[in-house]
């Protein structure tokens, strides 16, 4: 009998807690607010009108079928506000996506042709700046954009600009904040892949007259896709869904969808359409999100 | 191979970008001026300020305490989640399981917080300390189980079925041979937990009640007023404290590497 039969039976008694708390705390919560996404608003506390409650019954359970309403998912689609901010949203991850790309490829490419005993060292560097806080990265760049911050110091001493230029509050701030909070979710897994590639492919290449653009065309970024796609996924999926970095760094004017959430939540108290926020954002997200957990599964179980 | 250079420029940049804000985050927290941007000298009246600032005090304990019990709920059972995953074959549900802690990776903030304060609301519970423990011990969890998972994966099983042909059962080899080796993974599992639940600011604003805000959601409303030279101290001493962790757990892994190799590098 192999070790893997064996261990399956302790396995799965292994799995018994951890599975109940994830349903428990990160399944059965997506009913609730599929729940306050149907039910109306109400200025009470809690903000929302009640569906219905499993003491009720049969009779109960009918009684809130007919309740339920879609007046918040209707709001939802027949308010430009609503619908500039998801397609905002779409578009900022869209763009910084693509950007990550072309900053964390080179990095991750020069890290995987470091000598090996250096290769360490480049990626425990690329690491720390992801163990300290987000927050505080993203105000560490307030400190350097603001009106009289030392980004305009520096540029006003050496006379590029005459007067101090509007950083913060912009779409660039915003931009540049997302990039590079997420750098080292864009160049972890391209560098993973880009080390793992054999280095003798490249000499075949040349071997055949491929010159070192054309090999790497042709030989390495073919084989680094599955990177490109853990990296592309790890940072397009929360950035649609990002908070922090509009609300701190971009300007008022336009909001982001999850702007838009916390502010139905804290601001208006209205519950139900936060709710349907939630669930819209969430339907968005779940191609992205299927194909994430296979990239994942195929990454750390098929071994 | 050498380095061309390309190469070598791509990485300065990479790295000068990735630390540079930190870096001038950290001097400015000793400017003595109170204008944040003019330089007036070293001083750590700042910091002073900080530890006269009875809010910001609390909000620290707050973290402190909400990172030490969620980290260690997240590693029992995140170790527990990657041994099932690594070491079952097959059980039912398994792909709902793997699928319930990696979607948690990569799920926007607020939706996971929005989510877990309407089950706080529904069940009825007094929302603080314990509903952002929870909440956090929720996410961070997934990140134990993904660092520990890489470690299992890695290991010789041969190791463990040794131990069974000299008489172990699979809970005692498990215990004897598989948990010394994956202990540096869980270390690291913890600490990073721990960190992440320093940091959060979206999942803990839902989850709070009143009058028990964390660390982030105290800095956050003082950040949306401006820069102010107080929380550049804070900062600091945020990233002094990480840092400190960080060289704790190399150095742990380095201790445990002479008997192995060195734990997952996330």
């Amino acid at each position: 009998m192999s070790a893997r039969t064996i261990f399956t039976r302790p396995a799965r008694r292994a799995s018994v807690a951890p599975y109940i708390w994830m349903v428990l705390f990160f399944l059965v919560p997506f009913g609730f607010v599929l729940k306050i996404s149907l039910s109306q608003t109400a200025i009470a506390q809690p903000p929302y009108l009640p569906l219905f409650g499993l003491t009720d019954g049969i009779a109960g359970l009918k009684a809130a079928f007919a309740a339920l309403s879609l007046d918040s998912f209707w709001l939802l689609v027949s308010d430009n506000l609503y619908i500039a901010s998801y397609g905002r949203s779409l578009v900022v991850a869209l763009v910084s996506t693509a950007l990550l790309l072309a900053i964390g490829y080179p990095i991750a490419y020069a890290m995987a042709r470091l000598p090996r005993r250096w290769q360490g060292v480049a990626m425990m560097l690329v690491i720390v700046p992801f163990w300290t806080s987000f927050l505080i990265r993203i105000y560490a760049w307030i400190n350097i954009l603001q009106h009289d911050g030392l980004l305009n110091q520096i540029l006003l001493a050496l006379h590029i600009v005459s007067a101090p230029v509007v950083w913060l509050s912009t779409d660039s701030a915003m931009y540049l904040g997302i990039v590079y909070s997420y750098l080292p979710f864009m160049i972890l897994p391209l560098y993973a892949t880009l080390a793992k590639q054999d280095g003798a492919l490249l000499e075949a290449a040349a071997d055949l007259g491929a010159s070192r653009l054309v090999a790497f065309w042709r030989v390495t970024f073919p084989l680094s896709l599955g990177g490109v796609g853990a990296g592309v996924l790890l940072c397009f999926i929360p950035i649609v869904g990002e908070f922090v970095i509009p609300d701190l760094l971009a300007g008022s004017d336009s909001m982001m969808i999850g702007q838009t959430l916390w502010l139905e939540f804290f601001t208006n108290k209205d519950w139900p359409v936060a709710s349907a926020l939630a669930i819209v954002l969430l339907a968005l997200l779940i191609v992205p999100l299927l194909v994430y957990d296979r990239l994942q599964r195929r990454a750390l179980e098929a071994r | 191979m050498r380095l061309s250079r390309f190469n070598i420029a791509a990485l300065a940049f990479g790295l000068a970008f990735l630390y540079l804000p930190i870096v001038v985050l950290v001097i400015y927290s000793f400017n003595a001026s109170k204008l944040v941007t003019v330089w007036g000298g070293w001083s750590t009246r700042w910091y002073t300020e900080f530890f006269n600032d009875r809010a910001m005090l609390d909000a620290a304990w707050m973290s402190a305490r909400v990172g030490l019990v969620s980290a260690t709920a997240a590693t029992l059972l995140g170790t527990l989640a990657a041994v099932a995953l690594t070491r079952g074959a097959r059980f039912r549900g398994r792909t709902l399981m793997s699928g319930m802690l990696y979607a948690p990776l990569v799920m926007p903030e607020v939706i996971t917080g929005l989510s877990l304060l309407l089950l706080f609301v529904a069940l009825d519970a007094e929302r603080g300390f314990w509903t952002v423990t929870i909440a956090h011990t929720s996410l961070t969890m997934c990140f134990v189980a993904v660092v520990v998972q890489s470690r299992l994966a890695g290991l010789d099983r041969s190791l463990e079925e040794a131990a069974m042909d000299l008489g172990c059962d699979p809970a005692r080899a498990f215990v004897a041979v598989t948990l010394p080796l994956i202990w540096p993974a869980m270390a690291a599992g913890w600490m990073l937990a721990f960190t992440l639940s320093l940091d959060d600011l979206v999942i803990a604003s839902f989850t709070t009640g009143p009058g028990s805000a964390t660390l982030p959601i105290r800095i956050y409303s003082e950040v949306r007023l401006g820069v102010k030279p107080e929380i550049n101290a804070i900062c600091t001493l945020i990233i002094g404290f990480i840092a400190v962790l960080i060289v704790g757990a190399s150095l742990a892994s380095k201790l445990s590497s002479s008997r192995g190799d060195s734990a997952a590098p996330l």
